[in-house]
């Protein structure tokens, strides 16, 4: 086994307890949970200055993140990793958790990741919600989101990850829901809350098998085990792996889960950020990754990541490709993107860094663009219809070119971030034998070029060609707490990927956790590769170009092919769960109800169903009935008496 | 021991404030609540005390022990005595009940003072006698005397069903007894079966005397078995039981609701943990398969059903089916950390259906129907009872970082070590919960304000103080569970010894090894 992972097998040794700056490990997570407490209990008294305490303490959240990492890149690679020991949580019989944190390279990533990007999102949010009469609620959820996303990254068990798990499954729920006066927006809530529920009876069956094989649930119990034992016992393996992508798909908007993703758009443009970029969605990739043990021991499973990380690449660029409404575009552009990571992370240990270095280098440019797609909306009165935009590089200078720099990001053109970690998967899809390598390769390089497609698409027709506004619309620069953030995240757009890189950084930085991969050359040289990725990036760029920049395009939606239709009807996922589940489930739910009222109650409550028959006799029934009952129970005890003595 | 008797003490003061509220003159009538509220305090200091007196480190032991005899002719005696179990249960009874007087502060309002005051002074009385006979129930440690507390418990649930609201209140009433005294009457021929069995003598219901019995036959074992089972199936309430549940709950007023279904009802799941399981290893093995298709069918028909209600007491009620099938299913799959979840659950269910049950009372008090579609948008009308309404649906549908997760999850969990398929089919809950509680959260509090809404009053500062103590609780013990957890598993851990069972041991030899080095 090539794989080396220190983080687990008999990690409990080199696993030291947490000391200096890194016993403050637990107040990335207790200060913005004090945010979200402070501000949910204070109610209006705190509404002058709450939002601002909420920014404060994400960045607090930070500056603690930051110094944690410093401190670990002091230390030699193979000591990069503590465990805080909070305090014994569940000690249940034989089965105990405890509240542990772990500070490792991967989940030191995540933190800075999450504290960085988080924050810069709280900021922007001052303004884009300053209208909000509910703006102190907002940032509670807010502050609350980045503490349950960081105690899922930092969790040292899986049971405590589940905490950090739902809740960032109940911060989503409060925030795409946050306008739920109006009803669709509930529904889509509601919606959000309840596929991530289905992913979340993997994660919790996955706990259940991780007990019963290891006989505990935190890292070093599991992981160590799996990598030790693992090949043994295959099937549990298996169905673990299985569990936990059922998880991930759920948490990550992954086939066949993906459907709440679309409609997670009702929520304000900040949390579609939070949720795309920063949190929530990474979360699927990060437990993957973090699994990676499980995972080797389970070829299977891993081959099924694969897969549903393949499928939903194709199947977000396609959707991003027809949608006309700008968030829904950057919805399935999400859905893609992480499909990027998935395939990545179940590739093993050639992809597990990529699929994390892509995962970074996707938060700030999707962060970017979705804060850009806000401005936007905050300019043009909160139309989200690329049909009618149109020339607004003129009015939106900053908007256009940050937006501009999260464009060519993500479409990997040469030497900006995206470049660097998406060319890396494509790479590593084609290494391996068989089949394997030209189907997820292909797959992967295909859709780069849909990827160049539907952003450009996108981009030209909100900054390019004719204008197309409502009358009335005047588009106007957002204030500079909108755009600063925005700026940042479009310089870490264009160059962060490529720091990272230098002398393979980001790798080396990560090696401790996911293990070192093994020297395979892919079944096509690199160049060939590359040079095959950029000229279909190019084409769909161009095509776009075409399309949607140099002829005029219509306000009013034509009616397309049925391609077309399918993807904008999100390739009919809402009507499969509809007829699969949804009606036969009211229909079960009706005619359980008919029947316990009618047959259970019935049959069961025989002498109360004559009751109810006979009101009348039910009345004078009544009216003695608790003196008949003593007597009655008189009569019993007396039997009972008279029961003993004959007896005796 | 003879030391001071806490468990009377505890048991007689509720008594001893009844029959003062019961006495009471014409003229001072209207402090009955006062009165109500005065003495179930002094209680749950009471028991706050004794709590303090507990010895952790032995609670798997009946601690706090008094014993008399009470008719040696006929081998009853005056038996009490708590483990953790049950000093979990006094003490959640003990921290209701006050929240349940404050919560039905103006009970019963007609218009006329007199007549308000004359009902609510039986309302007040009849709650501090049932909180004697729950104290009883928990800490009889003879069956006889269990199944009198048992059976003469019903007499006041019956009143505070029937008498105080709902058109329905009677049948639902009635509907309630019926079902009560058919479980007690198989009940009452099993306790005599058991103390035929036993060694008999003059303390021959000591449940000590009956636990370990050799029965004559597996067969006698187990009709005891399903007498005693069945009675505390039907007031668990189990499916296919449960019928009279939903009425009770949605005809009762809230507070009453709070106390059947928080309190009442777990009598029957302590019932099975600490009388069947103790007195009828054998036959309690041998059910173990029936034990589970009914639980895990509870589990996903009380759910099923409560996502199809349109009266929101019924669909609390259903909700607590579910509940019960995930309590019994955990006593019932025989590890200690399913044993361990399922006590626990028993705890942290009282608290979130209190507060859920508590919140809806408010709610329908001010509009003045128990329907959902009635609702909507009261999130903007009345933003303190929607949050709070919501924390208290999260904690129904086991939220992590809320109490009722820990507990479901060690159930699945524990259940998942011997009983994969009934974990599996269990774990849907997860989803089905996720949806009676946010369809009703959807359809009541969200979507545009509604006129007959609008001009609802939110929260006030009383009923803020009937929440806040429970959404604390629910909080705190989801972060925390240790404390009850360490009370509970010592107990559990001689259940599973009176049953002959030991948890099944992890596959890896690996994972052995470091269970050990804890």
């Amino acid at each position: 086994m090539n794989l080396i992972l220190s983080g687990t097998a008999g990690a409990a040794a080199q696993a030291g307890a947490a000391s200096g700056v890194q016993s403050l490990t637990w107040l990335l997570v207790g200060l913005p949970l004090l945010g979200a407490f402070v501000l949910m209990v204070g109610g209006r008294r705190t509404d002058r200055w709450g939002h601002w305490l909420a920014v404060l303490l994400s960045w607090a959240a930070f500056v603690i993140g930051a110094a944690v990492f410093l401190s670990v890149l002091g230390e030699p690679a193979s000591e990069r990793v503590s465990v805080q020991h909070l305090f014994s949580w569940v000690p249940a019989g034989a089965f105990s958790a405890e509240a542990a944190l772990r500070v490792d390279t991967l989940s030191l990533t995540f933190v800075l990741l999450v504290t960085f990007v988080g924050s810069l999102i709280h900021v922007y949010s001052v303004a884009y919600m300053a209208a909000d009469p509910d703006r102190r609620r907002f940032f509670a959820y807010l502050n609350l989101f980045v503490a349950a996303m960081l105690l899922l990254v930092l969790a040292d068990n899986y049971l405590l990850l589940y905490v950090g798990w739902e809740g960032v499954g109940l911060a989503s729920y409060l925030l795409i829901g946050f306008w739920n006066h109006n009803p669709s927006y509930a529904a889509a809530a509601k919606k959000a809350f309840v596929a991530n529920r289905v992913g979340d009876i993997g994660l919790a069956l996955a706990i259940a098998s991780m007990f019963l094989v290891f006989g505990g649930v935190d890292f070093d119990t599991v992981l160590g085990g799996a990598q030790q034992d693992g090949l043994q016992y295959q099937g549990w393996m298996t169905f673990i792996g299985l569990m936990l992508l059922l998880g991930a798909c759920g948490k990550s908007a992954q086939v066949p889960l993906q459907s709440w993703l679309g409609d997670a758009m009702a929520g304000p443009t900040p949390v579609s950020a939070l949720i795309h970029a920063a949190t929530m969605v990474t979360a699927g990739v990060y437990l993957v990754v973090r699994s990676g043990a499980v995972y080797q021991a389970a070829p299977t499973a891993a081959l099924i990541v694969v897969i549903v990380g393949a499928l939903s690449l194709l199947f977000g660029a396609i959707v991003a490709s027809a949608k006309d409404d700008m968030k829904k575009v950057l919805a399935g552009s999400t859905m893609s993107q992480v499909g990027y990571m998935m395939l990545a992370a179940g590739l093993g240990p050639v992809g597990y860094a990529f699929a994390i270095f892509h995962l970074v280098t996707h938060g700030f440019f999707k962060a970017g663009m979705f804060l850009g797609a806000g401005s936007v909306m905050h300019g043009m009165d909160d139309v989200v219809d690329l049909r009618r935009f149109g020339d607004l590089a003129r009015t939106m200078r900053i908007t256009w070119l940050t937006f501009g720099a999260g464009w060519l990001s993500i479409i990997g053109f040469p030497f900006l971030s995206g470049f660097w970690s998406k060319d890396a998967i494509i790479e590593a899809a084609f290494v391996g034998e068989g089949w394997r390598p030209w189907v997820f390769g292909s797959v992967a390089m295909l859709a780069a070029g849909l990827t160049a497609f539907y952003a450009s698409r996108m981009f030209f027709m909100m900054f390019h060609g004719r204008k197309r506004w409502d009358t009335g619309a005047h588009p106007h620069e957002a204030p500079p707490l909108m755009t600063v953030p925005m700026i940042v995240l479009a310089l870490g757009s264009v160059f962060l990927g490529g720091v990272l890189t230098i002398g393979g950084a980001f790798v080396n930085w990560l090696t401790p956790v996911v293990g070192e991969a093994a020297e395979e050359e892919p079944v096509l040289s690199v160049p060939v590769i590359t040079a095959i990725t950029l000229a279909l990036v190019a084409i769909g760029a161009l095509w776009a170009w075409r399309q949607y920049a140099a002829s005029d395009v219509p306000v009013v939606q034509p009616r397309g092919s049925l391609a077309t239709v399918a993807a904008r009807r999100d390739l009919f996922q809402d009507d499969v769960n509809e007829a699969v589940f949804m009606r036969p489930g009211q229909y079960l739910t009706r005619s359980l109800v008919f029947a316990d009222t009618k047959g259970v109650d019935g049959a069961v409550g025989g002498i109360a169903g004559m009751v109810a028959g006979t009101a009348g006799w039910l009345r004078k029934f009544q009216t003695g009935f608790v003196r008949s009952y003593a007597a009655s129970m008189l009569v019993g005890v007396v039997v009972l008496l008279g029961a003993l003595v004959v007896v005796r | 021991m003879q030391s001071f008797p806490w468990l009377t003490t505890i048991g007689l003061v509720p008594l001893v404030g009844s029959a003062i509220v019961f006495a009471l003159p014409g003229g001072l009538r209207h402090l009955a609540r006062q009165i109500a509220l005065v003495f179930s305090l002094v209680t749950l200091g009471l028991v706050i005390a004794m709590a303090t007196q507990f010895d952790v480190s032995a609670a798997g032991t009946q601690q706090f022990t008094e014993l008399y005899r009470w008719i040696p002719q006929f081998g009853v005696s005056y038996a009490l005595g708590i483990n953790g179990i049950g000093l979990t249960m006094v003490a959640l009874s003990a921290v209701l009940v006050p929240i349940c007087v404050l919560a039905s502060w103006n009970i019963v309002e007609t218009g006329d003072p007199a007549a308000d005051d004359r009902r609510r002074v039986s309302f007040f009385a009849l709650v501090l006698v049932l909180e004697t006979m729950m104290v009883g129930v928990f800490a009889a440690r003879d069956v006889f005397l269990f199944y009198v507390f048992f059976e003469a418990m019903l007499i006041p649930v019956y009143f505070l069903i029937g008498s105080f609201s709902g058109p329905n209140a009677r049948y639902a009433a009635v509907k309630f007894m019926l079902y009560s005294l058919a479980g007690g009457l198989l009940m009452l021929v099993a306790v005599i079966g058991v103390y035929l069995q036993g060694p008999g003598g003059a303390d021959g219901f000591l449940v000590d005397k009956l636990t370990g019995l050799d029965y004559s036959s597996a067969g006698i074992e187990r009709w005891l078995f399903a007498g005693f089972f069945i009675a505390f199936a039907v007031k668990a309430p189990m499916w296919p039981v449960h019928t009279w549940l939903p009425d009770a709950a949605a005809q009762a007023p809230a507070g009453v609701s709070v106390l059947l279904v928080g309190v009442l009802d777990k009598v029957g799941t302590f019932g099975m943990i600490t009388l069947v399981l103790p007195l009828f290893p054998q036959a309690s093995r041998w059910a173990v398969p029936l034990v589970i298709v009914l639980s895990v069918i509870s589990i996903v028909y009380g759910a099923l059903l409560a996502i199809g209600q349109s009266d929101m007491m019924r669909l609390i009620a259903f909700t607590s089916v579910s509940h019960f099938g995930f309590i019994t299913l955990g006593i019932f799959a025989m590890t200690s950390s399913a044993q361990a979840g399922a006590t626990l659950y028993m705890v942290n269910h009282g608290f979130s259906t209190a507060a859920m049950f508590l919140i809806a009372g408010m709610m329908v008090l001010r509009r003045g129907s128990q329907r959902i579609g009635d609702f909507g948008g009261m999130q903007r009308a009345t933003p303190l009872l929607a949050g709070t309404f919501l924390v208290a649906g999260m904690a129904g549908l086991a939220l992590p970082g809320l109490s009722t997760f820990i507990s479901e999850i060690l159930v699945i969990v524990g259940t998942f070590s011997r009983y994969q398929a009934a974990a599996i089919i269990a774990s849907v809950a997860l989803v089905l919960s996720a949806l009676y509680i946010l369809l009703m959260y959807q359809r009541m509090m969200t979507g545009p304000v509604r006129e007959p809404t609008r001009v609802l009053p939110d929260m006030n500062l009383r009923e803020a103080w009937v929440v806040a103590p429970l959404i604390a609780v629910i909080v705190f013990l989801g972060f925390y569970p240790k404390p009850v957890l360490d009370v509970l598993n010592p107990a559990v851990a001689t259940t599973m010894t009176q049953v002959g069972v030991e948890d099944p041991a992890p596959l890896t030899p690996l994972a052995a090894d470091e269970g050990t080095n804890q």
